[in-house]
């Protein structure tokens, strides 16, 4: 048999909730299952961690053909907005927290969270605004340290 | 399958060790299956177990660890040293449950 996943390393890169989801039921999905896990934000996918962004992710309406929705529908005013209600009322059916809560439970559950240097810097953002179960903001090296021996997935 | 004698009633586990059938769960059955996994179970051990078995008795379900940490009065920290190395699991396993059929 093959050697078990002892440790995994995601990167979650994107900010729409589909692009940051994934990355956070694999991550707390591995605490549960005893694999370390270290989550690295980066680019829009820092807007996960930061404070007064983190609940108010929203569904792209726009560009995501798996919405089955025509472009010109999906830029209306409020359409986003609406299926992101939509889509946590489904979520929260199946027991999904909210970023903020997934966020806290990931860290309570042993799991290391880092905010991407380059990302709070073009964004310009500091480690105040941050969530405060954020371990460490950290350079691509360190991240690369903090991932020794894992297996690392890019979202 | 593999069946054991726990106080004088034969207990069937499935071949992961999770019982086949949750009602004739007990408190020693629990201890019995932690002497397994190199735990002793506490005050705070049961209390996560019986909420775990009030939930599956109700909704038909093992609760997700969301439900277990906002729920059974034991938080999401204590609850990763009460059952070190996959609460999920283990907890559900100690419970009598079936292995948890959930992602969260």
């Amino acid at each position: 048999m093959s050697e078990p996943i002892e440790k995994v390393s995601i990167i979650i890169s994107r900010g729409s909730l589909d692009g940051i989801y994934p990355g956070l039921i694999m991550g707390n999905g591995a605490l549960m299952e005893g694999i370390d896990a270290t989550l690295f934000f980066t680019f829009f996918g820092l807007e996960a961690i930061v404070k007064k962004k983190m609940d108010k992710i929203k569904v792209a309406t726009v560009g995501n053909p798996g919405m089955h929705m025509p472009t010109l529908l999906g830029g209306l005013p409020g359409m986003s907005a609406f299926a992101t209600k939509m889509m946590k009322k489904e979520m929260e059916k199946i027991d999904i927290p909210p970023v903020a809560e997934f966020i806290e439970m990931i860290h309570d559950g042993g799991g290391g969270i880092y905010a991407c240097k380059a990302a709070m810097d073009m964004f310009h953002y500091q480690p105040a605004d941050l969530s405060d179960h954020v371990d460490e903001v950290l350079t691509v090296g360190g991240f690369y340290e903090k991932s020794a021996g894992a297996q690392i997935i890019f979202t | 399958m593999t069946q054991k004698e726990i106080n004088g009633q034969m207990i069937t586990f499935d071949d992961e060790g999770f019982m086949t059938d949750p009602g004739v769960w007990s408190e020693d059955v629990a201890r019995t299956i932690a002497v397994e996994l190199d735990m002793e179970l506490t005050d705070r051990h049961f209390q996560v177990l019986q909420f775990m078995r009030q939930h599956f008795e109700a909704n038909g379900e093992a609760p997700s660890l969301r439900k277990i940490k906002n729920d059974s009065g034991v938080g999401t920290k204590e609850l990763y040293k009460l059952f070190p190395k996959g609460p999920a699991k283990k907890a559900a396993r100690l419970a009598g449950l079936g292995k948890p059929q959930g992602c969260i």
